[in-house]
C-alpha cells in the first residue's frame, strides 16, 4: 500500500518503544529513558507522540488527534495525516468512537474508557527541571523522593500572587511515589488525570517517556491551607451552553466582542447536536 | 554522657596529597569544636568528610541519631544520609550563595526545609520565616524579596536562619565570617554566640579567625598539612599554646 513500515518506525524501534511503555507502566509516573528516533517533522510538533502512537497503533485501531482540544488545527491535522498515510488507519473526531487519541494541551471532556488510550505530547518531562538544571541530581530526587522543592515554587507562587498561579503542567504526585509533569494541560484537566483509559505520555528532544495505568491515583500538589483548584473562565459555553467544560475565549470582531466556547471542539459538536444551545448557539449556526 | 559525634581516624586523599588524615574526636552535646589551621591545612577537607560532602578513604564518623542511637553515617545509605543533612544537620558554607537559593525569596529559602520534611501549611511556614528573619535581625518587610538584593551579611544571616528553622542538633560551618567586613563579622558573631546559647547548639566551627573560636569555641582542634597537632579546651590552647605552629598561629595573631 505504501513505502514505509506500518507507521512510519521500523519494527525494532517500535519494540524499543514498547518496551519503554511497558516499563512507564510498571513504574507509574517514573520517566523511562528512551532512543527518540528522526521524525519526518520538527521537534515541538509532538515527536514524542508520534513516536508512542506509532509503537502502540494496530491496523484495527480508530485515531483522533487533537491540539488545544481542537481537530482541526494545522499540528493535528498533520499528525492525523501522517498516520493515515504511514498506517493506512481509520480515524475520527469524535471521541468515544476512538481507540487511541494523540493530544497537546488537553484531556477530552467526555470521560474516556478502559479500551481506549490517551498519547500526550510532552515538550519538557521533568518537573524539577526548573528548579534544578542538573540531570544526574533531578533523578537523585526522584529516586530519593526528595520533593520539597516543588513546594517552595507553589510557596513563591502563593507569596507572589496570593493564590497558586500555576496553571498548566499543573505537577501531581503519581499513586503515592513519582511527582510528575502531567504536559501543559490547564489545570482544570488535573481531575481527569484518575481515568479509565491508559496514559502514555512522549517527549521527543527530551528521549522520555512517561505513563500511567488506568485507575491511578493522582493528586495535584497543594498546602492545606491553599488547596489545589481546577478552575476555568466563569461562564458558559456561548454556542452549546456547556458550564462544565474548558472554555476558550475569542475576540469576535474590531469593537472587542468576545465569546467563550469549549476547547473541545467535538464535545461541542456532540452537544449542539443533541439540541444544547448557549447564548449565541442560534446566530452563530445561522 | 553519649557523644553526639564520634569521630575515628579520618582520611582523605586527592590522589597522592593528603587532604586529611588520622582525624579522631568526640563531640559531647551542647558543645562547639573549633578548627584551626591554616590554608591548605585540610580544615574544609575534614569538615565535608564529617558533613557526608565528601567520602573519607578511612574512618568513622559515628552520629547519635535520634531513631536508632550512634550510627557511623560514613556507611549509612545515601537516602539515610541525606534526610540526616535535612533534619538534624545543618551546613553553613562560606559563601553565601552556595548554601542559599539565590532565585526564591527569603521566605522560600528559609521554609525549604520545612516543606521538604512534610510541612504543607503555608500559613505556619511564612510565619515561621518571618519569625526566623527576626530572630537573625533581617526586617520581616524583606520576607518576599530574593536573597540576590541582601548585603552579604545578611545573606549570610539568612543562610543561617535557613539552616537552623528545622532545629537542627548538629550545625557544621565553614568560614561563616570570612569575606564580611569586620565591623559586619562582628554583628554575625555575636548572632551566632545567641543561638548557640539559646538553642543549646553543638557545632563545629572552620575558620582561620582565632577571635571567631575564642568567642564561639568551647574546644579547638589545630591543624597543620592534614593532621591535627593540638587540641584542647580553646582558652587553654590560645593561652598556653605547646606546640610549635599553634604557638606561631597565637603570635602572628597578635601582631595583627
Ligand atoms: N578537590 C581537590 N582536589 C585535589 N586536592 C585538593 C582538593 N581539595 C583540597 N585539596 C588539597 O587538600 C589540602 C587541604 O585542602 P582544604 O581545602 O581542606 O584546606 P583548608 O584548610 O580548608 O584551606 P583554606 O583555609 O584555604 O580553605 C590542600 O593541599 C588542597 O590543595
Ligand atoms: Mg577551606
Amino acid at each position: 500500500m505504501n513505502e514505509y513500515n506500518f507507521a512510519y518506525l521500523d519494527e525494532q524501534t517500535k519494540r524499543m518503544i514498547r518496551r519503554a511503555i511497558l516499563k512507564g507502566l510498571a513504574v507509574p509516573g517514573y520517566q523511562v529513558p528512551f532512543a527518540s528516533r528522526e521524525m519526518p517533522m520538527p521537534y515541538g510538533w509532538g515527536t514524542g507522540g508520534v513516536q508512542v502512537s506509532a509503537a502502540i497503533l494496530t491496523p484495527e485501531d480508530r485515531f483522533k488527534v487533537i491540539d488545544q482540544g481542537a481537530d482541526d488545527t494545522t499540528n493535528a491535522v498533520s499528525i492525523r495525516k501522517f498516520f493515515e498515510k504511514t498506517a493506512g488507519i481509520a480515524t475520527t473526531e469524535k471521541t468515544a468512537r476512538a481507540s487511541v487519541i494523540q493530544t497537546r494541551h488537553r484531556i477530552p471532556e467526555a470521560r474516556l474508557r478502559e479500551d481506549q488510550i490517551i498519547v500526550y505530547q510532552v515538550p519538557i518531562p521533568e518537573p524539577l527541571r526548573f528548579l534544578e538544571p542538573r540531570e544526574t541530581e533531578t533523578r537523585k530526587m526522584h529516586s530519593l523522593e526528595e520533593y520539597g522543592m516543588m513546594h517552595v515554587k507553589l510557596y513563591e507562587d502563593i507569596s507572589q500572587h496570593g493564590a497558586i498561579s500555576t496553571a498548566y503542567a499543573y505537577p501531581v504526585k503519581v499513586s503515592g511515589r513519582y511527582v510528575m509533569d502531567p504536559s501543559p494541560i490547564p489545570k482544570f484537566d488535573n481531575p481527569k488525570l484518575e481515568m479509565d483509559a491508559i496514559q502514555l505520555f512522549g517527549a521527543g528532544r527530551e528521549q522520555r517517556i512517561y505513563a500511567v495505568p488506568p485507575h491511578t491515583r493522582i493528586v495535584s500538589l497543594d498546602f492545606e491551607d491553599y488547596t489545589f483548584e481546577a478552575t476555568k473562565a466563569e461562564h458558559s459555553c456561548d454556542l452549546c451552553g456547556a458550564g462544565d467544560s474548558y472554555l476558550d475565549e475569542v475576540i469576535m470582531d474590531d469593537a472587542g466582542n468576545r465569546m467563550f466556547v469549549c476547547s473541545d471542539t467535538d464535545y461541542c459538536r456532540s452537544r449542539r447536536s443533541a439540541g444544547h444551545v448557549g447564548r449565541l448557539g442560534e446566530e452563530s449556526a445561522a | 554522657m553519649t557523644p553526639l559525634l564520634q569521630v575515628e581516624g579520618i582520611e582523605k586523599r586527592y590522589g597522592a596529597r593528603i587532604g586529611c588524615a588520622a582525624v579522631s574526636f568526640d563531640l559531647y552535646p551542647g558543645e562547639v569544636m573549633g578548627i584551626v589551621g591554616e590554608s591548605g591545612s585540610g580544615k574544609s577537607t575534614l569538615l565535608n568528610c564529617l558533613a557526608g560532602h565528601l567520602a573519607p578513604d578511612a574512618g568513622k564518623v559515628v552520629f547519635d541519631t535520634r531513631a536508632e542511637g550512634p550510627v557511623d553515617t560514613v556507611t549509612m545509605s545515601e537516602p539515610e544520609r541525606r534526610m540526616l543533612s535535612r533534619t538534624d544537620w545543618a551546613f553553613v558554607h562560606q559563601h553565601a550563595r552556595d548554601g542559599l537559593r539565590m532565585s526564591v525569596s527569603a521566605g522560600a529559602n528559609i521554609g525549604e526545609r520545612l516543606m521538604a520534611v512534610g510541612d504543607r501549611h503555608y500559613g505556619s511556614i511564612r510565619s515561621r520565616a518571618i519569625d526566623w528573619l527576626d530572630r537573625v535581625e533581617i526586617d520581616e518587610s524583606r520576607v518576599d524579596d530574593r536573597p540576590t538584593s541582601f548585603s552579604g551579611g545578611m545573606q549570610q544571616r539568612l543562610q543561617i536562619a535557613r539552616n537552623l528553622v528545622t532545629g537542627p542538633r548538629l550545625v557544621f560551618m565553614d568560614e561563616p565570617t570570612g569575606g564580611l567586613d569586620v565591623s559586619v563579622q562582628a554583628r554575625l558573631l555575636d548572632l551566632l554566640r545567641g543561638l548557640v546559647r539559646e538553642m543549646g547548639l553543638s557545632a563545629i566551627i572552620v575558620t582561620h579567625d582565632l577571635a571567631v573560636v575564642r568567642l564561639l569555641a568551647d574546644r579547638l582542634m589545630v591543624m597543620k598539612d592534614g593532621r591535627v597537632v593540638e587540641a584542647g579546651l580553646t582558652d587553654q590552647v590560645l593561652d598556653d599554646p605547646q606546640h610549635a605552629y599553634t604557638q606561631l598561629l597565637v603570635s602572628s595573631v597578635l601582631q595583627v
